[in-house]
């Protein structure tokens, strides 16, 4: 493809030596080729390079007691996860003296946590049949789960969209719910 | 026997306004992507589904791994401010040549008192493994606190605005140490705050 023409070869004639014609015309394909390819290269890496993030709020913390609004809470309505080690989680729904359901072990993503708050969505929202009242959950992490476990809970929270979820510090009742699993050792 | 000729057309286009073109493209993107800066404390985010962006501007990053702290602010005038503050506050000064090299500092972990030093580190040497070992955030000493109250305070006084504040923690980091992040944050009753995530589907 290469069209740098050099015009050799039968250009002579009756002896005389005729100056050679130039082409000029350069084959630019494979610049063009070569050019385009970057640019689709830092097309993407630009708008990639921006961190994703996400929002999290966590309840208020005033110590402020006396203004505090009791708020009563049906023990059908809350479902507690418990983050325990070994990348498990410990999940009960109700009170933790009297569970309703569980306590079971789950893992994380769709085969595990996720289709229990599907299912306890449900549950929740054929109890009440109110949109407002849906289903709450608790998240408490314990010593021994990471960080990973914990934004992976958050995006389940949002994968299922559960209407209200809050961070709680975990109980020695639970961490005990927990050894009893063999999730947590102290 | 009369032949009808068939007229003989190049196949070859001219490309050399394409190629002007694509050069003109290729040399904005290259100017205006931003180099990726190697960071002082490299690490792993977890991933999630959301697609939030992070904003830009009036930031604060509290990059959390391996139990150490770093702090980090958007903004070279918010810098400035912040480290005025913090040198009032723990009785240290700086001169304009260390100030303006703070500036340039995307984000650090050291104490207060080994400022100094890192500021006459070349960037290179700075961001070296084992050379800054994290901003103190225990009960004791609690610089932390003090840095995310000079840099809140900072946006105030140069913006107006409330600082955003985001944590960027290691997937392997055990909660409590992000407990602890966390706990100083909402004691200055910053209860909103942005995770750093990477992207996955939702499939997983």
């Amino acid at each position: 493809m290469a069209e740098l023409n050099t015009g050799g070869g039968g250009g002579k004639k009756k002896g005389h030596v005729r100056s050679k014609k130039q082409d000029a015309s350069v084959d630019l394909t494979a610049m063009v080729d070569l050019a385009f390819l970057l640019i689709t290269f830092f097309m993407l890496t630009t708008s990639l390079s921006k961190p994703q993030s996400m929002n999290l709020a966590m309840p208020d913390k005033t110590e402020d007691q006396t203004e505090k609004p009791v708020i009563d809470v049906a023990d059908d309505r809350t479902m507690t996860l418990l983050l325990g080690e070994k990348n498990q989680i410990v999940w009960y729904y109700g009170l933790p003296d009297s569970p309703i359901e569980g306590p079971t072990k789950v893992g994380y993503g769709k085969n595990g946590i996720r289709k229990e708050l599907l299912e306890k969505e449900k549950t929740v929202l054929s109890k009440y049949g109110d949109p407002k009242k849906g289903l709450i959950v608790l998240i408490k992490a314990s010593k021994k789960s990471t960080y990973r476990n914990l934004v992976d809970v958050l995006d389940e929270m949002a994968i299922a969209k559960v209407p209200t979820y809050a961070i709680v510090d975990i109980t020695p009742e639970e961490n005990a719910m927990l050894e009893k699993e063999g999730l947590y050792t102290k | 026997m009369a032949k009808v000729k068939m007229s003989k057309k190049s196949t070859k286009i001219d490309m050399t306004a394409m190629c002007d073109v694509a050069f003109l493209l290729l040399s904005f993107f290259v100017m205006t992507s931003t180099a990726k800066i190697p960071e002082p404390l490299p690490v792993d985010t977890p991933a999630s589904t959301r697609e939030t962006k992070l904003p830009d501007t009036d930031l604060a990053t509290i990059t959390v791994g391996d139990k150490k702290v770093f702090f980090g602010i958007a903004g070279q005038d918010l810098r400035r401010e912040a480290l005025g503050i913090i040198a009032e506050k723990y009785s240290v000064t700086f001169t304009e040549e260390e100030t303006k090299r703070f500036s340039l500092i995307d984000g650090f972990g050291v104490p207060v008192g080994n400022l100094k030093q890192l500021i006459s580190l070349k960037g290179d040497e700075r961001n070296k493994p084992g050379v800054q070992p994290g901003i103190p955030y225990d009960s004791l000493d609690n610089q932390l606190r003090e840095w995310v109250l000079a840099a809140r305070t900072a946006a105030k006084n140069a913006h107006q605005t409330e600082l955003k504040i985001a944590i960027k923690g290691d997937a392997k980091e055990e909660y409590p140490t992000i407990k602890k992040v966390i706990d100083i944050l909402q004691q200055q009753k910053v209860n909103k705050f942005f995770l750093v995530t990477g992207l996955r589907s939702e499939d997983f």
